[in-house]
C-alpha cells in the first residue's frame, strides 16, 4: 500500500492524516501533538532564547529573578555597539549583570565575538534544524534558513521564554516557494526577495517555506537573505527545506545533536509558487514600504543619493561584502556620497579583512564600521538628516527608519548600492559587472 | 470585556516605526506615548481622549518588535479593531494587555468620530452611530484570559519570576 492509498484509506474512516509543512511539523513535535493545523493555538517548548541589548534598556527591562535553563539563553549586544549613548551604555551594564547573575555562557559582548544576533546564529550554528528559537527582534525568522522555527517576538514574550522555555503560537497556513534555475550575474537573493514582495505583497499570519532544485545554487548567506527578509512579508515563520550544504554548515559549527525536518509529500499549502531565479533582474524598493513597492532599478536610474549603506542581518555577510568589493575594486565612491559598510559580525569582518575585501572597500572610499546594526535602524553610525536620499542594502525603508522622517530610503542589493555609490545616482549594477 | 467610545481611523500597513518612532527610542514609556503617529499625523495624539477606540486596516502593526502596543495603551486608547493584525504586534498587544481584535471590513464600516461598541467576549463590533453590527474573530480563550489577567508581566510577577514595575520600565 503506497502513501496515497494510506491517505485514501484513512480519510474514508474520517481520520485526517494529511501531511504537514515544515513549520507545522516542528510546531507539532515541540507541542507534543501528533498533528497541528492552521487555526490551532499551540503551546510550544522553546530550545533557544536570545536576548539583545535593547531588551535591557531601562524603558523596557523588568528584572528577571528566575530563569528555567541558563544554557538555553544567549545574550547578544548588537543594536548599538559600542554603546552609542549613555542610555545604551546603561542597557549594556544591565545586560552584563544579567549574564553574571545566571551564569550565561553564550554571551556576545562588545569585542571579538560581537555581531548582529541573526548573523551569530549562522556563525555559531545556534539555530539547530528542527528546533525552536526565539529572540525579540522581528528579523529572527532569519534563522529559518537552518530549518528551524525562528520567530521574532515581543519583549514580554522573551522574558517569559527565558523564565519558562515556553511560548504560544497561532498556527498559520503556509505558502511554498519552489526555487528553480540560477541567478544571473549581478542579480542577488535580495532581488529575488524584492520580486516576491513586489508581486505577492504581505504574507501576514502565514508561513513561508522555500525549497526546490534552485536552492542548490544559493549559498547559505544568500538563502539567509531570503529568510531574513521574510519579516518584511509579515510572515510568521520562514523555513528552508534541509539539504547537505545546510546540514554540513551547522555540523561544522555546533556539535549538538538535531533532527532535520522535511515537509510531507502531501503537505497542504495555501499556495505553491515557482520562482525562476534565472529570469530575475536587479530591483529596488521605492521609499516608505518594502512590499508592493519593487521596480526595476532602471526606473530609479539617475536618482541622486547622499548616502549608500551596506550591512544588516540581511546583507552584511561575506558574500555581500565580496560582491560590493568586486564592483568597487579599483574605482572610487562619488565625492557627493557617503558609502558606509557594516559587516554583520566581527567574524565576517575578520574573514573580509584576511581575504583583502576590506582593503578594496576602503581604497574605494567606503567607511567600514565595526559589526552592529548601526545605520539600519537609525541608531548610530550613519543616521540620515532632513531631506537626504539613501540607497540601502538592509531590511527596511520605512519613513523615519534610518533617521529624519523626511529622508527617502530606496532599498536594493549590495551590488546595486555599490554601483550607485560610484555614480552618485541610483545605478544598475550590470553597468559594472558583466 | 466591552468598550464603547468614539473612533479614530488609520489605514493599511501601519508600521511600528509610525507608532513608536525612533526619535522616542530613549524616552520613558509615558513620554513615548504622545509620539504615536507624530511623523504621519502630527497633532493627532494630543486629540485622543481616554477610552477612544482605534480602527485600522490590513496588517496593522507590521514591522519591528518594539513595544508599540504599549504606546497605544499608554496614550489612553481602550482598544484596537483592525481588518487584520500583524502576528508579532498582536503578541505584544496580548502580552502588554492592550485589547486588540480582528474584524473583516471594519475600516469601511466606520467614519472617524462614529461611536463603536466592541465586545471581546461576544466577538462583535457595533457601529452605534449607524447601528450596524459586524462579527469579529474571537480571540482564543487562553489569550483572552491572559489579556484580562493584565498580560504576561502580571503573571510572571505573581509567580515571583520577575521584579516589580519601576517608573522607568512603565
Ligand atoms: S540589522 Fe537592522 S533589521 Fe537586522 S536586527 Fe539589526 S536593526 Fe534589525
Amino acid at each position: 500500500m503506497g502513501l496515497a492509498d494510506v491517505v485514501r484509506f484513512a480519510s474514508r474512516f474520517g481520520v485526517n492524516i494529511m501531511g504537514m509543512t515544515v513549520a507545522e511539523k516542528i510546531l507539532a513535535k515541540k507541542s507534543g501533538l501528533k498533528k497541528v493545523s492552521p487555526g490551532d493555538l499551540v503551546t510550544v517548548a522553546v530550545d533557544t532564547v536570545i536576548l539583545f541589548d535593547n531588551n535591557f534598556m531601562t524603558n523596557r527591562w523588568r528584572e528577571v529573578l528566575k530563569v528555567n535553563d541558563p544554557d538555553s539563553i544567549i545574550v547578544v549586544f548588537d543594536h548599538r555597539v559600542p554603546a552609542a549613548t549613555q542610555a545604551s551604555a546603561t542597557a549594556h551594564g544591565i545586560g552584563r549583570e544579567f549574564v553574571a547573575r545566571f551564569g550565561i555562557k553564550r554571551f556576545h559582548d562588545v569585542g571579538y565575538s560581537q555581531g548582529i544576533a541573526h548573523q551569530l546564529v549562522a556563525d555559531h550554528g545556534y539555530g539547530l534544524p528542527g528546533s525552536v528559537l526565539l529572540c525579540s527582534d522581528s528579523h529572527t525568522c532569519s534563522g529559518g534558513v537552518f530549518n528551524c522555527i525562528a520567530r521574532g517576538v515581543g519583549q514580554p514574550d522573551i522574558v517569559y521564554a527565558a523564565c519558562k522555555n515556553e511560548t504560544w503560537f497561532r498556527v498559520g497556513e503556509t505558502v511554498r516557494y519552489e526555487l528553480i534555475g540560477k541567478l544571473p550575474r549581478a542579480v542577488t537573493a535580495k532581488d529575488a526577495f524584492l520580486q516576491i514582495a513586489g508581486e505577492h505583497g504581505d504574507h501576514a499570519t502565514m508561513n513561508v517555506e522555500f525549497g526546490g532544485a534552485g536552492m542548490q545554487s544559493l549559498s547559505i548567506n544568500a538563502r539567509k537573505t531570503l529568510t531574513t527578509m521574510a519579516a518584511e512579508l509579515s510572515a510568521e515563520f520562514a523555513t528552508f527545506e534541509p539539504d547537505d550544504v545546510m546540514l554540513d554548515w551547522v555540523r561544522a559549527r555546533n556539535p549538538a545533536p538535531f533532527e532535520a525536518v522535511y515537509a510531507d509529500a502531501d503537505a497542504k499549502y495555501a499556495a505553491l509558487r515557482k520562482v525562476n531565479l534565472g529570469i530575475l533582474e536587479p530591483l529596488v524598493a521605492y521609499p516608505d514600504s518594502v512590499v508592493n513597492n519593487s521596480r526595476p532599478v532602471g526606473d530609479a536610474k539617475g536618482t541622486k543619493i547622499d548616502q549608500a549603506f551596506i550591512g544588516s542581518c540581511a546583507n552584511g555577510t561575506l558574500d555581500d561584502l565580496e560582491l560590493a568589493a568586486s564592483i568597487l575594486d579599483g574605482r572610487r565612491v562619488s565625492s557627493k556620497v557617503r558609502l558606509i559598510v557594516t559587516p554583520a559580525s566581527q567574524t565576517v569582518y575578520r574573514q573580509a579583512l584576511k581575504s583583502g575585501i576590506i582593503a578594496k572597500l576602503i581604497d574605494a572610499g567606503a567607511v567600514v564600521t565595526p559589526a552592529t546594526c548601526g545605520a539600519c535602524g537609525g541608531g548610530h553610525l550613519g543616521v540620515l538628516g532632513p531631506n537626504e536620499t539613501c540607497i540601502t542594502a538592509t531590511t527596511r525603508n520605512f519613513k523615519g527608519r534610518m533617521g529624519d522622517p523626511s529622508a527617502k530610503i530606496y532599498m536594493g542589493s549590495p551590488a546595486t548600492v555599490a554601483a550607485s555609490a560610484i555614480n552618485g545616482t541610483i545605478t544598475d549594477p550590470r553597468e559594472f559587472l558583466n | 470585556m466591552k468598550f464603547q467610545s468614539r473612533v479614530w481611523k488609520c489605514g493599511d500597513n501601519i508600521n511600528t516605526d509610525l507608532i513608536l518612532p525612533i526619535q522616542a527610542f530613549y524616552l520613558t514609556p509615558a513620554e513615548q506615548a504622545p509620539w504615536v503617529f507624530r511623523n504621519n499625523r502630527p497633532g493627532w495624539s494630543e486629540q485622543v481622549k481616554p477610552g477612544d477606540i482605534l480602527i485600522g486596516g490590513r496588517n496593522f502593526g507590521m514591522g519591528s518588535s518594539r513595544p508599540a502596543a504599549r504606546s497605544l495603551k499608554n496614550l489612553g486608547l481602550s482598544c484596537l479593531v483592525a481588518h487584520s493584525l500583524n502576528g508579532l504586534f498582536f503578541r505584544n498587544c496580548v502580552n502588554f494587555a492592550f485589547p486588540a481584535i480582528e474584524c473583516a471590513n471594519v475600516f469601511d464600516a466606520f467614519e472617524e468620530g462614529d461611536i463603536a461598541e466592541v465586545d471581546f467576549d461576544a466577538a462583535t463590533v457595533r457601529n452605534v452611530t449607524s447601528d450596524k453590527s459586524l462579527a469579529a474573530i474571537a480571540l482564543p480563550p487562553k489569550l483572552l484570559d491572559l489579556l484580562k489577567a493584565g498580560g504576561i508581566y502580571a503573571l510572571l510577577e505573581k509567580e515571583g519570576a520577575i521584579g516589580p514595575k519601576t517608573a522607568a520600565s512603565g
